[in-house]
């Protein structure tokens, strides 16, 4: 909500140079969409990955986990792989920068009488809409395979934590990308960074019983709030309050905002 | 001071340890059309860049409409168009799309936008493919949608980077009395670079040669012609910045360097 919040006041602070700020994060958040709704193998490739975790570890250690009396995997899968499914998309649409360097199109926005702020905002608002939607198409793909949200009322709260955290990505992503010159570091970044998060987020096992060492690294990953939140609006338990997970993750995606901009402002073709 | 829009005093541009730009002085008047001319890899593109906010000069400083193109750039972004030399469209948008994309981040008013995207569409002969993807495209077609979304909205000035590079000389005449007829009715500035010496001797008030990273003439076309007593500006073009082929002219461990260079891109 903090996020929604902060978005409306920040479109009546625009309102003063008239809604041509609200046009231009308008037509660039649409750029995002129409790119994304034309690349059918780009969706339906980003499926196999998901479906892949669902099989693997939903039928291979779901047995195992129930007998250790921890109840329904498939229950607790279900938000971690959906996650997965937005920081991914999310990521990817962050290091879209790259590609519009590379392609050339970067320039074209950066030269437009429009501040970079708001081109970010656009492309980054944009990106996260995009990793909301992909994330949608997992949580139908969840349902296909058996899963079950306890309460579907419940529903707003998810698409909000489900929003935090592909904004939070997809800002991560277009901060780096600011950075950089072409995609060979782009792995790197995936392997040494993403997926570490990913793996110490409770995502695909629970905090619960870890060592010492590994709980705080875990607190201290933006992302175990976000599945935490999920978790909670989807299966009804949480290892934080729902309030908690909330605040956290929107303190960090308000700061990676702020650096995402800033390296975004102070990038040079 | 008012009669000058774009101001350039020694500025530099260094990547490494190599001067693309090396403390060049230039002034553009109000309303004038100003060819910056110079051999490949001469720091022409380099320069339009600093101006237009891409690129941070080294040192020195630009100012363009009256504010600095380094510490105003939102203000500086507000008065210029820009054709860039290098590919700049949207591949996955149709050319359509991309004209819009241009005139709503440009807040052309949407009544005024429909019908600048059809007339550019028109001059550049492109409105029955406007719906395609421009990926699909053919290189002067993708050129040509690049003009017509850099004159979608007018500025006060127009930054034209090669602009007619790969076009056939109806399209470039097209264009070239469509731009000095915005000249002439909108005082509108024009800033570019060619490698058309014929373009130039048509259109320029003022020309600019650059070479090697330094500005070594300032003048009006007919002035240079005549200071350098020959027939054409080809002439004196080819005679200020002599006949050889840049490439060949540096030695191999330069050559080495701008290979490097080339790869680090
Ligand atoms: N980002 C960069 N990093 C390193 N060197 C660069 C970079 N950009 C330009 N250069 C170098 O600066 C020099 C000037 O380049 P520039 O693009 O300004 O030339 P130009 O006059 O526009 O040439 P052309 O007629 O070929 O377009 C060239 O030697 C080029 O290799
Ligand atoms: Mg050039």
């Amino acid at each position: 909500m903090s996020l929604l919040v902060a978005l409306t006041a920040y479109a009546a602070i625009a309102k003063c140079g008239g809604a041509k700020y609200m046009n231009a994060i308008y037509i660039l958040w649409l750029r995002q969409l129409k790119r994304y709704s034309r690349s059918r193998a780009r969706i339906i490739g980003s499926l196999g990955q998901p479906l892949l975790f669902f099989i693997a570890f939903g039928f291979g250690f779901g047995p195992i986990y129930s007998k250790a009396g921890a109840g329904n995997y498939l229950e607790f899968l279900g938000p971690g792989v959906i996650t997965m499914a937005i920081v991914f998309t999310a990521m990817f649409a962050g290091i879209e920068v790259i590609w519009d360097r590379q392609f050339g199109f970067l320039k074209e926005t950066l030269v437009a009488p429009v501040s970079r702020f708001n081109i970010m905002l656009g492309r980054t608002i944009g990106g996260a809409t995009v990793a909301v939607i992909q994330g949608g198409v997992v949580f139908v793909l969840a349902l296909i395979i058996g899963f079950r949200p306890t309460n579907l009322a419940y529903l707003p709260f998810a698409f909000i934590f489900m929003f935090l955290i592909a904004t939070f990505y997809t800002a991560f992503g277009t901060a780096i990308a600011s950075r950089l010159q072409d995609m060979q570091a782009f792995p790197l970044i995936m392997n040494f960074l993403v997926m570490p998060m990913v793996f110490l987020s409770s995502a695909l096992f629970p905090l619960a019983g870890l060592p010492k060492a590994i709980e705080i690294i875990s607190r201290a990953n933006p992302l175990t709030y976000g599945v935490d939140g999920l978790r909670w609006a989807l299966d009804g338990q949480s290892f934080f309050s729902p309030l908690i997970d909330f605040s956290v993750l929107s303190v960090f995606t308000l700061i990676v905002l702020a650096i995402g901009s800033y390296l975004f402002s102070k990038i040079e073709i | 001071m008012n009669d000058l829009i774009i101001i350039a005093e020694n500025l530099t541009k260094t990547f490494g340890d190599f001067t693309a730009v090396n403390n060049i002085s230039f002034a553009v008047k109000t309303g004038e059309i100003f060819a910056f001319l110079g051999p490949n890899g001469a720091g022409k593109t380099t320069t339009i860049k600093m101006l237009t906010t891409l690129l941070s000069p080294t040192s020195g400083f630009v100012e363009v409409d009256g504010h600095s193109s380094v510490k105003q750039q939102d203000e500086v972004r507000h008065s210029f168009g820009i054709v860039f030399q290098d590919p700049s469209l949207d591949d996955e948008l149709t050319a359509f799309e991309n004209m819009e994309f241009h005139g709503v981040l440009y807040s052309v008013p949407k009544d005024l936008r429909q019908k600048r995207i059809k007339e550019m569409f028109d001059l550049v002969d492109l409105w029955d493919r406007r719906d395609e993807l421009v990926k699909n495209y053919s290189g002067g077609m993708k050129r040509r949608l690049e003009i017509a979304r850099g004159l979608l909205h007018h500025p006060k000035i127009l930054f034209l980077d090669e602009p007619t590079l790969g076009l056939d000389p109806q399209t470039r005449n097209h264009i070239w009395s469509y731009l000095k007829e915005l000249n002439k009715n909108e005082k509108l500035t024009i800033f570019f670079t060619t490698h058309y010496m014929g373009e130039v001797e048509k259109t320029a008030n003022t020309v600019a040669i650059i070479d090697q990273g330094k500005i070594i003439v300032a003048a009006s076309p007919e002035k240079i012609i005549a200071d350098n007593g020959v027939a054409t500006l080809e002439e004196a073009f080819l005679k200020l910045t002599g006949n050889v082929i840049r490439d060949e002219s540096v030695s191999g461990v330069d050559r080495l360097r701008s290979h490097r260079k080339m790869w680090r891109r």
